[in-house]
């Protein structure tokens, strides 16, 4: 585990802003006192359930505790980590981009083409962020505008831009990128042996988190979550705000398909194909509620590397990756069926007991 | 969408209908142009192709429908098929003196309890069916890769009455394509006709209202799931049928594929509308898509992209009709967004 990564993910101070907002809006019909008590540690609890897993990891797992073996794991959970930054905030105002995966995949695609085209990367890389950010926007829009649900939109937009993307390029793929450029991708900082993409993700984060956290925009965003007609009435405007989100959730997923492009030197239509339920599972597991309005990025950060860290422990212990889908799975279910069970628990035993 | 989920009945109605009527429309447009193009396409063959290749996501939507209609979406349904798929291929390598029958029994009865896990989270638990499914698709599709353990399960496994089910046609229809109309018509009659169907788009509409006038919406709610699954079990078990080769990833991605059938059929994401038929319509119309645009000369890489314009056309409209009953309801200009 990279220190750089885990700064961004230890501070459980700006945390507290969302959970005002997420006690206030789940604990109606509980008793609040507990209820706030226990949504107050879902960060705590995830990023206590990663340190523990970092822990058991290094203590069982030979080769795990290195720095070589961290570096690996960044890079591995690079794409996802980046994703779910926008992704976090787009949940938080009860809002989905589904179409993640596939605006890496198109840009993934357009970035091939237009290499075998002849272009020079140098222009090819704006010209692909510039892409993500018109598929964002077209989201955006429709979503904004038109006023259409984002779960249809997106699982549309999901199949729409990944078939853009094998019309661009069909089942072809392109890998004769410069070694300057997909070595880059992966190279370290100097005399580390930590990826400089990891940095390129704690800034993002630290820059996320701080909007999110630490500006009046990010609390407009915890109230669009909770109650959209209210906070538009208090002179918020949704719409942009969510237009701009969407344009920034697929600015950042073109960025992670050109780093994808490069980290596997491959340009393919399927590139991360499946991708953005991984994005979603990491974002849910760091305590983000999927209705809006709760959620903080610390938990989120937290929810990424704590799946990064089971599936590389479990590569290194020789498990086979299928038990993985099945820790993944469980661990999402737990994390929404355990707090949601227990404050029911603690509110039947609040009421009098009924004649039984 | 939650305009017409709590609309004049008469409205609703009329919109399902018009919604239906387009997506028949378009997909007599569309035979029609490929017919004009090859006209090998409407040959007795190519038909029964088509048929069955769209019963599964017949199947499958149906399913998804009745969870859809509720307020829910399950997710997992693609790793649902694929474990039964591989139950039932397991069932014959490992009992071969097992009924054909009872082996398809124990097909569906995987599927059923899958279902069952994910009703019990989603309604006892009041969670998030989006996040429940979404962590079971991951588990039942663990529990597929570490059982299949890298085995593949070939057709020379199964027995040949077995796989000669996908075979067998009435009057021309294969038999798994006329098991995917009853189980349509079966839910349709069961949504209208039954008091605790029409429930289903109370609890969908409207969910702490139905509480309140006395609807037991858990269980509405848990019961689509079970069906769901049971349907879901069904698809593998047929998929067996069809294809004889079964490995762990068989129904991979396919959950987007169903709720996209589902949404392009008119069944509103956001619960308390829409009908089987449409869900059927949806799967029939994406499976001719499919079918259709090579004959087209359009190069199948557009087949994707061509799914994704059409559910956004459908959702938006969706919206439009919505907007548009919503306005002479009131009488007025107002905008539901």
């Amino acid at each position: 585990m990279g220190p750089e990564v885990d700064t961004p993910g230890t501070p459980a101070a700006p945390a507290a802003g969302g959970e005002r907002t997420a006690a206030a809006r789940t604990a109606a019909p509980a008793r609040p006192s507990r209820v706030s008590a226990l949504l107050r540690t879902r960060e705590a609890s995830i990023i206590g359930a990663l340190v523990a897993s970092v822990l058991a990891a290094s203590l069982l797992v030979d080769g795990f505790a290195s720095g070589r073996n961290a570096g690996f794991l960044v890079l591995d959970i690079a794409a996802i980590a980046l994703i779910a930054l926008p992704m976090t905030l787009v949940i938080i105002t009860g809002e989905i981009d589904l179409s993640v995966a596939s605006t890496l995949g198109l840009t993934s695609a357009v970035m091939g083409q237009l290499w075998v085209m002849g272009l020079p990367l140098e222009t090819i890389v704006p010209l692909c962020v510039l892409l993500g950010a018109v598929l964002g926007a077209l989201n955006g829009i429709l979503v904004t505008v038109v006023g259409l649900p984002s779960l249809a939109v997106t699982i549309g937009t999901l199949a729409m831009y990944r078939g853009l993307a094998y019309v661009v390029l069909g089942d072809r793929a392109v890998a004769d990128f410069p070694f300057s450029w997909t070595g880059g991708a992966t190279s370290r900082l100097p005399g580390t042996d930590i990826p400089w993409i990891a940095l390129l993700i704690a800034v993002l984060a630290v820059v996320f988190g701080l909007v999110l956290h630490a500006t009046p925009v990010g609390r407009s965003l915890y109230a669009i979550g909770a109650n959209d007609e209210a906070t538009r009435f208090s002179g918020i405007s949704v719409r942009w705000t969510k237009l701009w989100l969407f344009v920034v959730s697929g600015t950042v997923a073109a960025g992670a398909g050109i780093f994808w492009t490069l980290q596997y030197g491959s340009a393919r239509a399927d590139n991360a194909f499946g991708l953005e339920l991984s994005v979603v599972a990491a974002v849910l597991l760091g305590g983000v509620s999927i209705f809006g309005g709760r959620g903080a990025l610390p938990g989120v950060l937290a929810g990424v590397l704590l799946l990064g860290t089971i599936r590389n422990a479990l590569r290194l212990a020789d498990v086979s990756s299928d038990v993985l889908n099945i820790v993944t799975g469980l661990l999402l279910v737990i994390s929404v069926v355990l707090p949601n069970t227990l404050a029911r628990l603690s509110e039947r035993r609040a009421r009098p007991a009924p004649p039984s | 969408m939650e305009e017409h989920g709590g609309g004049s009945p008469r409205a609703g109605r009329r919109i399902r209908q018009v919604r239906e009527l387009g997506i028949l429309l378009a997909l007599v447009l569309l035979v029609a142009a490929t017919t004009l193009t090859d006209p090998g396409f409407l040959s007795a063959q190519s038909v029964q192709d088509l048929l069955l290749g769209a019963t599964l996501l017949t199947i499958l939507a149906v399913g998804q429908s009745m969870v859809l209609i509720t307020r829910n979406v399950d997710l997992s349904v693609g790793s649902v098929m694929g474990l039964s798929a591989f139950a039932t291929g397991t069932l014959f390598v490992s009992f071969p003196g097992l009924p054909t029958p009872a082996v398809m029994l124990g097909g569906v009865l995987v599927g059923t309890v899958c279902g069952v896990v994910n009703g019990v989270l989603v309604a006892a638990a009041r969670v998030p069916a989006l996040v429940v499914t979404l962590g079971t698709l991951y588990m039942f599709r663990g529990i597929d890769y570490w059982w299949a353990a890298g085995r593949q399960i070939n057709a020379a496994d199964m027995p040949d009455g077995f796989l000669g089910l996908a075979r067998v046609t009435l009057l021309g229809v294969p038999l798994p394509a006329l098991i995917a109309v009853a189980v349509v018509l079966a839910a349709g009659w069961y949504l209208r006709s039954y008091r605790s169907g029409r429930e289903l788009y109370a609890v969908g509409s409207e969910p702490a209202a139905a509480r309140l006038v006395g609807i037991p919406v858990d269980r509405r709610v848990f019961a689509p799931f079970v069906v769901n699954g049971s349907l879901a079990g069904l698809a593998g078990v047929l998929y067996a049928a069809r294809f004889g080769t079964l490995d762990a990833t068989v129904g991979t991605g396919l959950e987007l594929e169903v709720v996209a059938a589902a949404v392009v059929g008119g069944v509103a994401i956001f619960g308390g509308s829409g009908t089987v038929y449409g869900a059927a319509l949806g799967a029939l119309l994406l499976s001719t898509i499919d079918a259709a645009l090579p004959m087209l000369q359009v190069d199948s890489f557009w087949q994707q992209a061509v799914v994704g314009l059409l559910i956004l056309v459908s959702i938006g409209l969706d919206r439009l009709l919505a907007l548009r009953t919503a306005r002479r309801l009131r009488g007025g200009g107002s905008r539901g967004a």
